[in-house]
């Protein structure tokens, strides 16, 4: 059923009782071309770009619990294209631009709304960093602009400018830049792809990979064992776990990051705004909801719940940031598992193993990623070969001394 | 998390006061050892989900470095070694 705006005066007519479910709930076959595992953003989005791009229609993504339970429904929603280096803007530059015509090819409401993200600075070098940041990215065709501190009066009056160590002395914003809706990402792409022709089968866990002569040709799961040709791992903060049912070991380790929702206000926050003297970053959601958050917990962690000191030190981030922010209450907080990489970039890859791919390594940046990583995922899957957008984020870089290091944190997780 | 940790050097103290570095389990190899296996200790992890050991430093204390056993999916800490004793000092 397509949806449109006549679609729904005629449901309304209709007492709304006409409207069918999104997409069917399929028993597996016993074989498929692809097997995808993880019915999360980057899972769906490759089942649907498989389909739709590719051709490949023969199709399931196993999800151990509902679509959407995983991280692609616990994040932040912010989506943007403003990073350095070479290895990366590319590849979140394609995904902005799928982003932009999202809607009209999932025919869904992803809600979209581009309203710019502004990157605080506070120091010399800080701003220095930034106009670095804003040039590799115009080198990269995507626009920058540096804002001045009367300018970020003026479109922010609310901000903390004079804070004794941590006064704003400018900003770095790129206006494409803004949030999504973050179950309707998943459940548009899930509808996508089930109108393709994809199984979507949720509440089935992956529990086993099974291989013959080295090759793998299928998985086991709570509901059996289920053939393919391909497998594809796209299980985000579990990745590791999985991997291990092939005995690989992967450059991921997974933690925990916390997300906050506040009770609804009047419109009063127009962008996502962060903050460069901590990792804060914060925007109103539609329903008015100030959605912030900050850094990973630092621990492993395999929890969806965080510590309350994490929480205490978001809140004083923010309240630095946006005085005013003391004054409203917070209505929920959460966690998701993130699966942190060694050098905090992602890897899309074809493994050691015959017909075995890996999609993990999102860290705490998956979720605009989500149009890019599933349409490049299953342009290896069914070409062979990376889509050129994503031939540097390799499994291999590691070992062969190309990292894609944005923070310059070296080989440690928790601190990416 | 558990939000205290007990220092044996310092007795509990609470969890902010520690850094924390990451998996306790790789090993340092031999400074001529072969790349993979310097690869495989600078850059792969197990990741298990359950128990684990990880080095955690106390440096608003003793400033030590420190092994906590711990669970990773319920977050309970079962025991916290100096990193020397614990064989780990070589890292
Ligand atoms: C609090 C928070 C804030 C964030 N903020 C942002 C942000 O502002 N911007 C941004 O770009 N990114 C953000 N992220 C990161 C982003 O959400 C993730 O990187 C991205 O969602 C990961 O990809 P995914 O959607 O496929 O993951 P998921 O939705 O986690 O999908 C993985 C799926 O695999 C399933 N699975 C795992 N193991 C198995 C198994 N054995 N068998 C079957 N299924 C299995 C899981 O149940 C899960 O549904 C944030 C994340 C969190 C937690
Ligand atoms: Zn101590």
């Amino acid at each position: 059923m397509r949806y449109s705006a006549l679609s729904i005066l005629k449901q309304a007519f209709a007492g709304n009782l006409g409207w069918k479910p999104a997409w069917r709930e399929p028993q597996p076959k016993s074989h498929y071309d692809v097997i995808i595992v993880g019915g999360g953003g980057h899972g769906l989005a490759t089942a649907y770009y498989l389909a739709k791009e590719f051709g490949i229609r023969n199709v399931a993504v196993i999800e151990k619990g509902y679509l959407g339970s995983g991280n692609v429904g616990r994040n932040t929603t912010i989506v943007r294209s403003n990073y350095m280096l070479p290895g990366n803007e590319p590849f979140y530059e394609f995904s902005l631009k799928l982003w932009e015509g999202l809607e009209q090819d999932l025919n869904y409401n992803v809600m979209l709304s581009q309203r710019g993200i502004i990157s605080l600075f506070h120091n010399d070098g800080q701003r220095d960093h930034y106009i670095r940041r804003g040039n590799a990215m115009m080198m990269e065709g995507v626009a920058a602009e540096l804002l001045d501190r009367e300018t970020l009066k003026k479109m922010l009056p609310f901000l903390n400018f004079d804070h004794g160590r941590f006064p704003i002395i400018g900003g770095l914003l790129q206006r494409r830049a803004g949030t999504a809706r973050h179950d309707a990402v998943a459940w548009g792409f899930a509808r996508g792809a089930d109108r393709l022709g994809v199984d979507l089968i949720q509440n089935c866990e992956v529990t086993g990979i099974r291989r013959e002569n080295g090759v793998v040709t299928g998985v086991e799961t709570t509901k059996g064992f289920i053939g393919c040709n391909k497998l594809a791992l796209a299980a985000a903060g579990n990745s590791s776990r999985v991997g291990e049912m092939a005995g690989l070991k992967l450059p991921l380790e997974s933690h925990v990051l916390q997300a906050f929702v506040t009770e609804g206000l009047k419109p009063c926050i127009d962008h996502v705004i962060t903050y460069g003297a901590g990792h804060f970053y914060i925007s109103q959601s539609d329903k008015g909801g100030l959605v912030f958050g900050a850094e990973i917990d630092g621990y492993s962690s395999y929890a969806q719940r965080g510590n309350l000191a994490t929480a205490e030190h978001v809140m004083e981030e923010g309240v630095t940031m946006i005085p005013g922010l003391s004054r409203v209450r917070v209505l929920r907080s959460w966690g998701g598992v993130m699966d942190m990489s060694m050098d905090g970039s992602p890897i899309i890859d074809r493994t050691s193993i015959e017909n075995l791919y890996l999609n993990c390594g999102w860290c705490y940046g998956g979720f605009k990623a989500t149009p890019a990583s599933g349409f490049c995922f299953a342009h290896l899957l069914a070409k062979g070969e990376s889509h050129h957008v994503a031939r540097a984020l390799r499994l291999d870089r590691f070992e062969r001394g190309f990292p894609i290091d944005e923070a310059g944190a070296g080989t440690q997780p928790n601190l990416h | 998390m558990a939000s205290l940790i007990s220092c044996p050097h310092c007795g509990t103290r609470p969890k902010e006061e520690f850094l924390i570095r990451g998996d306790a389990t790789p090993v340092r190899p031999a400074p001529m050892a072969a790349e993979e296996a310097w690869h495989d200790y600078a850059h792969l992890r197990a990741n298990p989900r359950g128990r684990i050991r990880e080095h955690w430093q106390h440096v608003a204390g003793c400033r030590r470095w420190l092994v906590v056993e711990r669970d990773n999916f319920t977050h309970e800490v079962f025991g916290v070694t100096d990193a020397a004793k614990a064989g780990e000092g070589a890292r």
